[in-house]
């Protein structure tokens, strides 16, 4: 049986047809899921793209934390369920309280685009287990708002709790604390992640194929899942 | 979230009409009626930019004075903006000369030309100039000149893919560029990022000739079945007229006539309400609802809003199906209940799309707008011809009062014409004398490498990274190549790999010293870094940025570069599909350098044979060997290194053979077929030594060179590696392929050169007997320029985002509930002063007097004293809708 895999659309997801690629390359089903439509069509696991959501209005992630769809996923989440949010999706988690913190602007101010080195730090996660501990990969980053921010005592918890999933290497791209780049709930199956693995899938699109072991540890978690 | 179609049930306006003068205003709207009985009431035709001949003929066509809201329409459609009617008469010959092709769609006329690529695919490819509201708003300008463009590709029924910029700037260090440039920079990336459309590609040009003027051209690509071809044809009376996307606002009234078609005085900054506003948010979801419409084949005609808004977007309709409209103005929903008729016909609000629709689908399309949380409303029905087989008339009417009868190709075909006298600019014989190739040279190693390391640094030459980062490029998965190559690759097709590659060239200089062979050189420059990916060159747009066309010389110049383009694509065989042109880019007496921008797209069968510029790591003792192919000669008059090192512009650029080009491109692609090249990198800008940097720095792989023995000895060195001669590549082949390679090259009648090796281990640049630089030294040289001229105004956009703070302008907004921001409180918020109360900005060039309401000035705009304010939103986006002052028109009839 072949994973299924839902990707939503909100008004305004961009990178939802390379999130679908990336999970039809890794080997699983993409299923789209739609924003007005709770319905979770029976998926195994949700990958929320990134774009801007809503304009990314208001604040980003804001609004689409109130779709339909959201109140599924925050419920199905806190079962189990794995959920990754990339870029936006990450603000999304965020602003949905699954994952702690912000993102907010980049202190440089600019949007920023660039292959980034990331060292992948908790392999643990559903969707970091295909990878080795300390394991340094490459994966473009493109951000206007990727600036991660927590109170002191919140990112002592993470670091304590080794629920930093991933690190900026060889410069911090926006100013994030701690140079993090992607984190992960206490569960493990709910990660957040600032850089797009979806765009690090195919040798003559990417900069790497590192991306795809964020798509093919979700596999290997729901094979090992109990059913 | 729509407006039922039947008029019996439609909304009635939401907000009364106020007392006061807007109301005044209303109540004495110009009709029709009226207009027949004065005949003799002064109109302000003049300052509306029309002559006494044209404002006659007007009167002649309708047999009547025109009501007001006529008279506006017909002011900007009849602007050389809308109606090219000083460059017409030259750019017929883009159609009289244009080769054979089998692959044309669409072509000139069009909203974009359209190409067949496949037997299924087709691909929409066009480039135009959002010059002026750039400079007035660099932010809103730039954005909404990316949004123009992308409508336009929406309007063929094709989805946008890729969208590239070519921008030039003033002198890079003069303090208005650090105002211009980062705006720019932000707006093209704040609006393409955020409609998820990859930057592939463009140009960053520096000079002191744009520094009053600088130029902003978007192009954008479209991929579409080739049967899902849209037509802009309002056919079919009965069918039903559905405007969809923004509400429609004040902003950008009077920005085809007042902004476009004027040059740049004192008073420029007191149009800024004539720039329009951009919501990406709004124009994405557009794309999509257009996209599932074309799909479900529920419209029978389609055209954007774009220069000119809903004037010309009803009047193209219905002219190029000579039918007639019936239209209830009032249906239109606003932002500003106060909108008077002429208003609404002349708003330029952005992200808007004109429909007709079968009755019969119309519920279907407004459920498909509504799925996508866009506004669709049914404004009026096609009507059918007069019986006599007279095209049909345009009949508006406002609140029950008929304010418009016209006929509607009167305004789209029977614009005026005019063959403008020419004149070569009297100093063009004395700077073609100026010779570059007599200035000092550098003749010693030492001098060598020092003008090596100054060159990569110079502005013109650097490292681009500071602006392109800014930009998306991996957006939708298909980007294969882009910046800083010398093309975009766009792969169209997952299963077959079938792709297009596309690159935008222009050079300012080469055009100022011979426009003729100028724009030549830039249709060379842009074919052949087609080419180099191994793709074939198919199909040409451009975008033609020039002066004023009432000064001779200019027009001389702009004849020339048509001449020169329409030749050479008959030279190289291919068609110009589709472009743009673009007056009036001069400060008081000054123009611009003529700047024909050339864009050329090619195919590549299969994008995993595409070829990149970078040198490629091999394993230690493995290297390639480097070939320079075409011949290289003393030719410096124009060059950037007579620029940069002698701030030196004359003599005649450099000799052209589109012949050459046509065989040194069949050449490159078929080497790339068989897998002889590892890379290949143009040569144009800086010559040789300009693009063994790049290629060395692409991917950290250093090379040793050899100057061939005809170089050596005194300043020969120097010419082999600054020459800026055409039809030159820079190509590294792998070892055991050498033979083959060259034995192609002489099949295909190339000349080449064996110039020196990679030097994957070596780390350094090495010019043998001339001088080493290391990569690190190369790379440092190469990309501090950029980041070291406009890092401080990164500083300075810190500093306005903490007083900010509390009075921020950006609005929530929901699918269900567009936003809504009054434009002339967002335009005249960047240029409030401190200690100034914050005033209305009132448009300087409004015809008639429209009453502008001073509601949503916000209170703290007074904090805001720069142009970083729109770019402080949530990822650059400053809400609200705008328009462009681009036509939607079909340019270059």
């Amino acid at each position: 049986m072949t994973a299924r895999v839902g990707v939503v659309t909100f008004p305004g997801s961009l990178d939802d047809a390379d999130a679908a690629r990336a999970v039809r390359i890794a080997g699983a089903e993409p299923v789209r899921l739609w924003h007005g439509d709770p319905g979770l069509h029976g998926v195994d696991a949700v990958v929320l793209p990134g774009g801007f959501s809503y304009g990314d209005y208001l604040r980003c992630g804001a609004i689409a934390r109130f779709a339909p769809v959201m109140e599924t996923i925050v419920d199905a989440a806190r079962g189990g369920l794995p959920v990754l949010g990339i870029c936006n999706g990450f603000q999304i988690l965020c602003e949905a309280h699954l994952l702690p913190g912000a993102l907010t602007r980049n202190q440089h101010l600019h949007f920023r685009n660039r292959d980034q080195i990331l060292r992948i730090e908790a392999v643990g996660t559903a969707w970091t287990n295909a990878f080795q501990p300390g394991q340094e990969v490459l994966v473009p980053v493109k951000n206007g708002e990727g600036c991660y921010v927590a109170d002191p005592a919140t990112l002592d918890r993470l670091e304590a709790e080794g629920r930093v999933v991933a690190r900026y290497l060889g410069g911090n791209p926006n100013g994030s604390q701690r140079d993090i780049a992607a984190i992960t709930n206490e569960a493990g199956n709910v990660v957040g992640i600032m850089p797009h693995p979806e765009h690090a899938v195919e040798a003559l699109t990417g900069p790497s194929l590192d991306g795809l072991g964020f798509f093919t540890s979700v596999l290997k978690h729901l094979v090992g899942a109990p059913a | 979230m729509t407006t039922h179609p039947d008029p019996a049930l439609r909304e009635t306006p939401a907000v009364a009409p106020q007392a006061g003068p807007a109301d005044d205003w209303a109540r004495g709207v110009d009709t029709v009626p009226q207009a027949v009985d004065t005949p003799d009431e002064l109109q302000p035709y003049a300052e509306l930019g029309l002559r006494d001949d044209e404002y006659d003929r007007i009167r002649h066509i309708l047999g009547r004075r025109p009501t007001q809201a006529e008279l506006a329409m017909y002011s900007i459609m009849w602007s050389e903006h809308c109606s090219y009617k000083s460059s017409k008469v030259h750019l017929r010959q883009f159609g009289e000369k244009a080769p054979p092709s089998d692959r044309l769609l669409a072509g000139i006329g069009e909203n974009a030309g359209v190409v067949r690529v496949s037997d299924e695919l087709a691909v929409t490819f066009k480039v135009e100039s959002h010059n002026h509201p750039s400079f007035v708003e660099p932010y809103q300008g730039a954005a909404t000149g990316v949004g123009g463009i992308v409508r336009d590709i929406l309007a063929m029924g094709a989805r946008p893919v890729a969208v590239m910029d070519p921008l030039r700037f003033g002198a890079a260090d003069h303090p208005d560029t650090a105002r211009v440039l980062p705006g720019v920079v932000a707006g093209v990336g704040g609006y393409g990022n955020c409609l998820g459309l990859p930057n592939i590609g463009g140009e960053v040009v520096f000079d002191p000739c744009y520094q009053g003027n600088p130029l902003v051209n978007a192009l954008c690509l479209g991929v579409l079945p080739v049967d899902r071809l849209q037509k802009k044809e309002a056919a079919g009376p009965g069918n039903v007229v559905v405007l969809m996307g923004a509400k429609t606002g004040r902003d950008g009234i009077g920005g085809v006539s007042v902004l476009a078609s004027a040059t740049f005085d004192e008073g420029s900054e007191q149009r800024r309400p004539s720039v329009q506003v951009g919501d990406p948010f709004m124009e994405k979801l557009l794309i999509e609802a257009c996209l599932e419409l074309y799909d479900a084949e529920l419209v029978v005609g389609i055209q954007d809003l774009g220069g000119a808004g809903l004037t010309c977007a009803l009047t193209e309709t219905a002219a190029s199906a000579g039918t007639g409209m019936r239209v209830w103005l009032e249906r239109v929903p606003l932002r500003e209940a106060s909108m008077t008729p002429h208003e609404i016909l002349a708003s330029e609000s952005q992200e808007r799309m004109l429909l007709v629709v079968a009755p019969d689908k119309l519920e279907a399309v407004l459920k498909t707008a509504e799925k996508w949380g866009v506004w669709a409303t049914a404004i009026g029905e096609v009507t059918a011809p007069s019986p006599d087989g007279q095209p049909g008339r345009l009949v508006i009417t406002w609140r029950d009062q008929l304010v418009v009868d016209v006929p509607p190709g009167s305004l789209v075909d029977d614009g005026p014409v005019y063959a403008r006298p020419m004149r070569e600019p009297a100093d063009l014989i004395l700077l073609q004398a100026d010779r570059a190739e007599t200035l000092p040279r550098p003749s010693d190693p030492d001098a060598l490498r020092e003008t090596v390391l100054r060159m990569i640094a110079s502005p013109n030459l650097a490292d681009k990274t500071w602006v392109t980062e800014q930009y998306d490029r991996y957006v939708l998965g298909n980007t294969v190549l882009a910046q800083p190559e010398d093309s975009g690759v766009i792969r169209i097709d997952e299963r077959t790999g079938l792709g297009v590659a596309l690159s935008l060239d222009g050079n300012g200089r080469y055009a100022r010293l011979d426009p003729y062979h100028g724009t030549k050189l830039a249709l060379a420059e842009a074919y052949r870094n087609v080419a180099v990916t191994g793709a074939t060159p198919i199909a040409v747009t451009n975008c033609l940025n020039f002066g004023s066309p009432e000064d001779p010389g200019v027009m001389w110049q702009f004849a020339e570069a048509v001449r020169g383009l329409a030749d050479g694509c008959l030279e190289l065989g291919i068609p110009v599909t589709g472009g743009n042109v673009s007056f009036y880019n001069q400060t008081g007496a000054a123009a611009i350098h003529p700047t024909p921008v050339v864009g050329v797209l090619g195919v590549l069968d299969n994008v995993a044979d595409r070829v990149s510029m970078g040198f490629v790591p091999r394993p230690a003792g493995d290297h390639d060997q480097l070939f320079l192919l075409g011949e290289t000669h003393v030719e410096l008059s124009g060059s950037e290194w007579a620029w940069v090192t002698h701030e030196h512009l004359g003599g005649i650029p450099p000799q052209v053979d589109l012949g050459r080009e046509r065989q040194l491109a069949e050449l490159l692609a078929a080497a790339a077929r068989v897998g002889h090249l590892s890379s290949a990198h143009d040569l144009s800008d800086g010559g040789l030594a300009q693009s063994l940097v790049e290629s060395c720095l692409r991917r950290g792989v250093g090379a040793r060179i050899a100057v061939p023995e005809q170089f050596a000895g005194g300043s020969m060195p120097f010419v082999f590696l600054f020459s800026e001669s055409a039809g030159r590549v820079l190509v590294s082949v792998p070892r055991g392929h050498e033979k083959a390679f060259t034995a192609l090259c002489a099949e295909h009648g190339v000349p080449w050169e064996p110039i020196g090796v990679t030097d994957p281990a070596g780390g350094a640049l090495e010019v043998h007997g001339q001088f080493r630089i290391g990569l690190d030294e190369l790379r440092a040289a190469h990309s501090e320029t950029l980041p070291r001229l406009f890092s401080g105004a990164e500083t300075a956009q810190v500093a306005v985002e903490a007083t900010r703070t509390g009075t921020t302008t950006v609005l929530p907004a929901t699918a269900e509930q567009p936003v809504d921001v009054d434009p002339e409180a967002v335009a005249a918020e960047p240029i409030a002063r401190a200690g100034e109360a914050p005033v209305e900005v009132d448009d300087a060039a409004e015809p008639v007097e429209a009453p502008v309401e001073a509601e949503g000035v916000p209170a703290g705009s007074d904090d805001v004293a720069t142009d970083a304010a729109p770019e402080a939103g949530p990822e650059g986006s400053a809400s609200a809708s705008g328009e462009p002052d681009q036509p939607a028109a079909p340019d270059q009839r």
